[in-house]
């Protein structure tokens, strides 16, 4: 690559949907902005580069690098470690990489579980029960490796050291626009970083703070899914409905868009400032509005909310406290 | 002889009411296990589940909620929270292989120190018998996983 003096770019995708990658698109045109201050250096959805051209960098030589998607195999891992030595700041960009996202609910079954689902069903055209190899020989002696699937997902700062991250499922592209144009900012000199560790591109508070609709003091008796309510309010506060909504525990940044058109947050903006365990804090948030004392009556209420697992942890199950299911790890 | 598995349990106690029982247990030298290690708080309401959580993950094998009886709470009706969040938590917990029989919520007043010794030594019991949660080795295990330490080549291209 030749040297033209502008600091170099890197994205990379590794267990993710590529929504992400959309989503930088989105920008618009800002996207002439980052063509125009940085060097793309690496990018696999965008330009051809191989690993050993990432390898062969020297180190810290890539300013700024975007990762995103979860670690879900060596891969996968190999990549975090190398583009953290190359890079001097390193993003875990997206829901995937810094909570581990919708593949992270992987993490409530066992591997045996995951294979048996793709190469087992009674939909599968599978007779000889055919299972991928880790290494083989092909018959003309070449030697194959696929890469090691790993126990559980997880997310890229559990792997490596991370320096800002940003949340979103994907990132809404206005937020991506200001990140960009802050990041050019700052190496022209003209606009300083946030400290390490920050979340970028985000607010600081809960979603329920960004959305519009009326709130009062909240007492619900009943749990109910979406396509039960014949006429939702379009100016009342979901919860209140009955409806099951994330934005208590949820970090805004996104706008409260989905409140906005009658779809409950499900929370792919991560847990809001200073929440260890966004599942505890959805407990925590529903369990102060249930409006019942007796325990029958609540477990009643509770069957409302029939996997509860998967509606508190559906971001963020890879970075849980508990992280997986006991079976993700002991196999079976 | 096998050595016996002895459970660590962490035990939240109300400041008005269990705590004070566990007191009068120790006044009047009731006898109960030393597996439960009682951590105060000015109310079971206090009681977030991500507390319950990281002891789960750092190596508890069991968590004993204690808190005033219904209608007695020190600041109304925290208690009545306390019992949604638990109710609330064992239906998450076994979605993630932790059987719903590891926390437990028992109510005692002040005066209840002989009961509240009871329920800690019949609760020792049943966390025994289920066996050591393990946790924090299952998750060392995972973190040596899959990933290879990577040997980087730094060579710069001419």
């Amino acid at each position: 690559m030749s040297d033209n003096g502008k600091p170099k770019f890197a994205m990379y995708w590794a267990s993710s949907c590529g929504g992400c990658e959309i989503a930088v698109l989105n920008i618009s045109e800002k996207i002439l902005d980052v063509d125009a201050a940085f060097d793309v250096a690496f990018w696999p959805v965008a330009m051809d580069a191989k690993y050993k051209d990432v390898e062969a960098m020297p180190d810290k030589s890539i300013t700024l690098t975007l990762f995103n998607g979860g670690i879900r195999n060596e891969e996968n891992a190999y990549l975090a470690k190398l583009l953290r030595q190359k890079s001097v700041f390193l993003v875990a960009f997206g829901s995937c990489s810094s909570e581990g996202c919708i593949p992270g609910l992987a993490n409530f079954s066992s591997g045996k579980d995951l294979f048996d689902t793709v190469y087992d069903t009674i939909s599968t055209d599978n007779p000889e029960g055919i299972r991928p190899q880790y290494n083989w020989t092909t018959p003309e002696g070449l030697d194959i490796h696929i890469p090691v699937f790993s126990p559980t997902v997880r997310t890229l700062d559990q792997i490596v050291d991370v320096d800002y991250i940003m949340p979103g499922c994907p990132p809404e592209s206005h937020q991506i626009a200001a990140v960009v144009e802050l990041v050019i900012k700052a190496l022209n000199g003209e606009a300083e970083l946030p400290p390490k560790g920050s979340v970028i591109g985000a607010g600081g508070s809960t979603v329920c703070d960004d959305c519009p609709r009326e709130r009062n003091i909240k007492k619900i008796t009943k749990f109910v899914r979406i396509h039960q309510v014949e006429n939702i309010d379009p100016d009342l506060c979901l919860l209140e409905q009955g409806i099951l909504c994330n934005g208590p525990a949820t970090r805004n940044g996104c706008g409260a868009l989905c409140p906005q058109v009658n779809a409950a947050c499900i929370g792919c903006y991560g847990p809001a400032a200073d929440v260890a365990d966004y599942g505890a804090r959805m407990i925590t948030a529903l369990a102060s509005v249930i409006d019942s004392r007796d325990p029958e009556e609540i477990e009643s209420i509770l069957d409302g909310i029939p996997d509860p697992g998967g509606s508190f942890y559906r971001f963020n199950l890879a970075h849980s406290l508990l992280h997986a299911a006991k079976s993700a790890w002991v196999g079976d | 002889m096998t050595e016996q598995f002895e459970p660590i349990i962490i035990g939240f106690t109300c400041n008005w009411c269990s705590y004070r029982a566990a007191d009068l247990a120790g006044t009047a030298r009731l006898k109960y296990p030393p597996n439960i290690r009682l951590i105060r708080m000015m109310c079971s309401g206090r009681m977030d589940p991500t507390f319950i959580l990281k002891a789960l993950s750092e190596g508890a094998d069991g968590i004993l909620l204690t808190g005033c009886h219904p209608g007695e709470c020190h600041y109304l009706e925290q208690n009545y929270k306390a019992l949604r969040r638990y109710l609330m938590l064992r239906r998450t917990l076994p979605q993630f292989g932790i059987e719903a029989k590891r926390v437990k919520l028992v109510w005692a007043s002040a005066a209840e120190g002989v009961r509240l010794a009871r329920e800690i030594t019949t609760f020792v019991e049943e966390i025994r018998a289920l066996g050591p949660l393990n946790w924090k080795d299952s998750r060392a295990y995972n973190n040596g996983y899959g990933v290879a330490e990577v040997e980087v080549s730094t060579e710069v291209p001419a």
